[in-house]
């Protein structure tokens, strides 16, 4: 393409074929504690 | 919302909310994605034709129609049904454990009430403490990976009950199979060489707690005496640090108020001094509390969050880079949809437990009675409160449906949603605008450092 240069072809719509294993970690256990942020997990199933 | 574009770093950037994909545009597509949907291609043309030529503007028309074609752009949300449909059981499997309700010092915006979560100065018993990993184990149901952060007030000034604490769930693991990870989120006040050690054998991660530069910090950070802490815990957290090594996880972590707003520089100082895992978070205070962030705060916060994001992206680029907590997402990777759409997990993955046993949904919860699960030792009493929290994910908050970082944030902190609108459901929105900012200057950097 020339206008356009894609970084990610969609990712989150991938993952749906996960098992959603629910294994990961809670997102106000790694540093946070006041900020919730999901999406800068760690996937446990990759 | 369907799309979301915005310029960073002189890219422009487009997120396709739904299927996640990102992509950087010229300013041709950028500009015809405002008229795409509600306009034909001929009165894009017209409207645009000041600006580019017809067969640049076809182009761009083609290739945001292929990507679209293709489900990377204007993706319809396919998720909804997974949650509300799922009916299964939930299992907590993730504890904040608080070790002590009392600290050594008494922060100026401490949200535990300088420790004692506005209760009675208390240490945690072993016997509590064994009973709550019981507690956990028996309730993780299939669920291997079980989480235990020692949390307080200040964990360290019961660290022999922290010991004790460890052991019996080292115990349990052997006997259960399954993978506890512990976390401690610690002052560094008390951290003695023997200590040390032990943390850096046991615990996953250690969250070490300085706000940045001296005169900061120390505004802040404060022992009952008054006298700040910097001076005494710099030292600590670096001894710290070094003994975390083959990968083992820490975070040096602040907290900005409305007194140091240019939190820009404590970031920096905190790298400067060779940290590479960093976190520096907004304060969460009500609006009359004199260091709350405040509407009229926010450009100069999105000003730092852009400096920073720019100079990580250098450090970055010489080799130098460093780790920004809210700036760790992997456009590539990270959750699931699954994990994405079932918000942070407080109250039904979730909990926190009191010295006395009491169970809450989280540790910001602590002390309000009308947010009690149930105790250790007696068990869930309130199952109805868990299924709210269950239920509180993005698909219940309509301000988030309407939102194009519900995938990243998941729906924002439940505490900090009742805290300011007494509704789980209605999101904190100071905290939304600074989440959307970190959000875009996260992705501007992955763009970025895949751009070269």
């Amino acid at each position: 393409m020339k206008h356009i240069k894609t970084i990610n072809m969609g990712a989150l719509k991938n993952s749906i074929a996960k098992p959603g294993c629910k294994e990961c970690a809670n997102s106000c256990q790694s540093a946070c504690k006041t900020s919730c942020t999901v999406a800068n997990l760690e996937c446990e199933n990759r | 919302m369907k799309l979301h574009k915005f310029k960073q770093m002189g890219m422009n950037i487009v997120i396709d909310v739904n299927s996640g994909a990102i992509h950087v545009v010229d300013d041709i597509v950028y500009d015809v994605l405002d008229y795409y949907k509600n306009l034909s291609l001929d009165e894009i043309i017209n409207k645009l034709q000041t600006k580019y030529n017809k067969e640049q503007l076809e182009e761009a028309y083609d290739e945001i129609r292929q990507l679209e074609e293709e489900g990377m752009l204007y993706t319809e949300d396919p998720y909804k049904n997974i949650i509300l449909n799922d009916n299964g059981p939930s299992y907590i499997k993730a504890m904040c454990l608080n070790i002590a309700h009392d600290c050594n010092l008494k922060c100026k915006y401490c949200f535990a009430s300088e420790g004692d979560y506005k209760g009675e100065r208390k240490l945690m018993s072993a016997e509590v403490g064994k009973k709550a990993i019981d507690f956990v184990i028996e309730n993780a149901g299939p669920r291997r990976n079980v989480e235990i952060d020692l949390f307080g007030g200040e964990p360290l000034m019961n660290f022999k009950v922290v010991k004790e604490i460890v052991e019996y769930a080292r115990q349990r693991e052997k006997e259960t199979g399954k993978n506890i990870r512990f976390t401690i989120t610690t002052n560094a006040t008390l951290l003695t060489d023997e200590i040390m050690d032990f943390i850096d054998e046991n615990m996953g991660n250690v969250v070490l707690s300085i706000d940045g530069r001296k005169e900061v910090n120390d505004n802040i950070r404060i022992r009952y005496d008054g006298t700040g802490t910097f001076d005494d815990i710099l030292p600590k957290i670096k001894k710290m640090v070094e003994k975390r090594k083959d990968g083992k996880q820490y975070y040096v972590r602040g907290t900005f108020t409305r007194e140091n707003l240019d939190f820009y520089n404590d970031v920096m100082m905190l790298a400067d001094e060779g940290f590479k895992e960093i976190s520096i978070e907004p304060v969460v205070l009500e609006d009359k509390h004199p260091l709350s962030l405040r509407e009229e705060d926010l450009e100069t916060i999105y000003e730092q969050y852009d400096k920073l994001a720019e100079e990580i992206v250098r450090r970055e680029k010489e080799g130098k880079g460093f780790k920004f907590y809210h700036f760790n997402i992997d456009v590539n990777g990270g959750p699931c949809v699954y994990k994405r759409i079932s918000g942070c997990g407080a109250g039904y993955e979730y909990v926190a437990v009191t010295p006395d046993g009491d169970i809450y949904p989280c540790h910001q919860f602590v002390g309000n009675e009308d947010f009690k699960l149930g105790n250790v030792f007696t068990g869930i009493e309130n199952n109805e409160l868990i299924k709210t929290f269950k239920n509180g994910h993005i698909y219940n908050k309509p301000k988030c449906m309407e939102c194009w970082a519900r995938f990243y944030c998941s729906g924002g902190c439940q505490a900090n949603n009742y805290s300011f609108n007494k509704d789980i459901h209605i999101p904190y929105e100071l905290g939304c605008k600074m989440m959307k900012k970190r959000v875009e200057c996260a992705i501007a950097i992955k763009a970025k450092l895949m751009e070269e």
